[in-house]
């Protein structure tokens, strides 16, 4: 039966992470054994110390490097510890666990290399501000990388092993959502898009990827092109 | 002139100083020649600014200050681009250093797994 590890990128996620550990899938038809493993990313506040009192692996950067250098991390101990699939869920209380177990459903059943969790495929929910700065990510990476998505700013992903070997993900921080379509067309690997429907609370409404990050994220975008 | 004498005295600064860093082996002999080659460029031009008339009739470009004041430009776009892309391997080389230093501490996993 395949292994499938659930990884959690997580910084400053006190407030809520004992609660989305508790409420993650534990078992999953058709997968074997599910692991969970946190990445704390160098949190201020006791994210490390909640997430260990659960029954989860937890590793924690020493330094706050960003959503790109958590995923390498996890990706990394993912291929050294053999998991068959890989998905990774925000640690905000965004993703329902039904939508975890579609993922790897359709991990297992479509034979893609990478399963999108699309929150503009459900159309249920999703703030209009959100959805424009969806839109206009979705469109910058395709006109750099040339690949087409609903949603490339998810974080809701599944991965096989094999298009984890493959994958060199080089983006520190937020870019790394746009690189991994990058290396995609880069690589001709295949992908689904399965609609999922966030949560969206106030508390992760202010987790969010803010508007204001866009130039940084545009300009670092343009250094893994062009550079 | 005096501001001929300032830039003068600057520029063999600069170059003085580029000359101890690749004493020093802090800067590549790459390095080395691009600066130099840049700081003796500004300096001839200081002396005989003639000579970035003749550059900006050759180049058609009008008056001799202006071919400085485009080819400065071009070149510190160019700088910020490599410091920008020397910062990015920067930090790409500390997550490596943080990442092995993560996935080797046996007691995060150990103290983890003991709950589980």
């Amino acid at each position: 039966m395949p292994r499938l590890l659930l990884l959690i990128p997580a910084f400053n996620e006190a407030a809520i992470i004992g609660e989305v550990l508790d409420g993650l899938p534990r078992q999953i038809h058709g997968m074997g054994k599910i692991d969970v493993v946190v990445i704390d990313d160098g949190s201020q506040d006791n994210t490390f110390e909640i997430a260990k009192r659960k029954k989860v692996k937890v590793f924690r950067h020493s330094l706050n490097l960003g959503l790109g250098a958590v995923l390498g991390t996890g990706f990394e101990y993912a291929v050294n510890t053999g998991y068959d699939f890989v998905i990774t869920v925000d640690a905000d209380g965004q993703h329902q666990p039904d939508d975890v177990v579609n993922i790897a459903k359709s991990l297992l059943t479509e034979k893609s290399d990478i399963v999108i969790g699309s929150r503009s495929l459900s159309k249920k929910n999703m703030p209009l501000v959100r959805r424009l700065v969806n839109f206009l990510s979705n469109t910058l990476t395709f006109l750099l990388f040339n690949v087409w998505t609903t949603d490339s700013q998810s974080g809701l992903r599944g991965f096989t092993k094999a298009a984890l070997k493959k994958l060199k993900i080089r983006s520190q921080r937020m870019e790394v959502s746009s690189e991994i379509f990058k290396e995609i067309g880069r690589l001709h690997l295949t992908f689904v898009e399965v609609p999922i429907t966030a949560i969206y609370t106030d508390y992760s409404l202010t987790k969010g990827q803010p508007i204001s990050n866009a130039p940084n994220v545009f300009w670092k975008l343009l250094l893994q092109r062009f550079a | 002139m005096l501001i001929q004498i300032f830039f003068s005295l600057f520029l063999l600064f600069a170059l003085s100083r580029v000359i101890l860093q690749v004493k020093s082996a802090k800067i590549s002999p790459g390095g080395f020649l691009f600066w130099s080659a840049l700081f003796i460029f500004a300096l001839v031009g200081v002396i005989e600014p003639k000579l970035t008339s003749y550059i900006a009739n050759f180049l058609g470009i009008g008056r001799g200050a202006d071919v400085v004041l485009y080819t400065s430009i071009a070149l510190l776009f160019y700088l910020i681009f490599r410091l920008s892309i020397a910062l990015e391997e920067t930090r790409r080389e500390i997550t490596k250093l943080v990442r092995k230093i993560t996935l080797d501490d046996k007691s995060q996993v150990k103290s983890s797994r003991s709950r589980g």
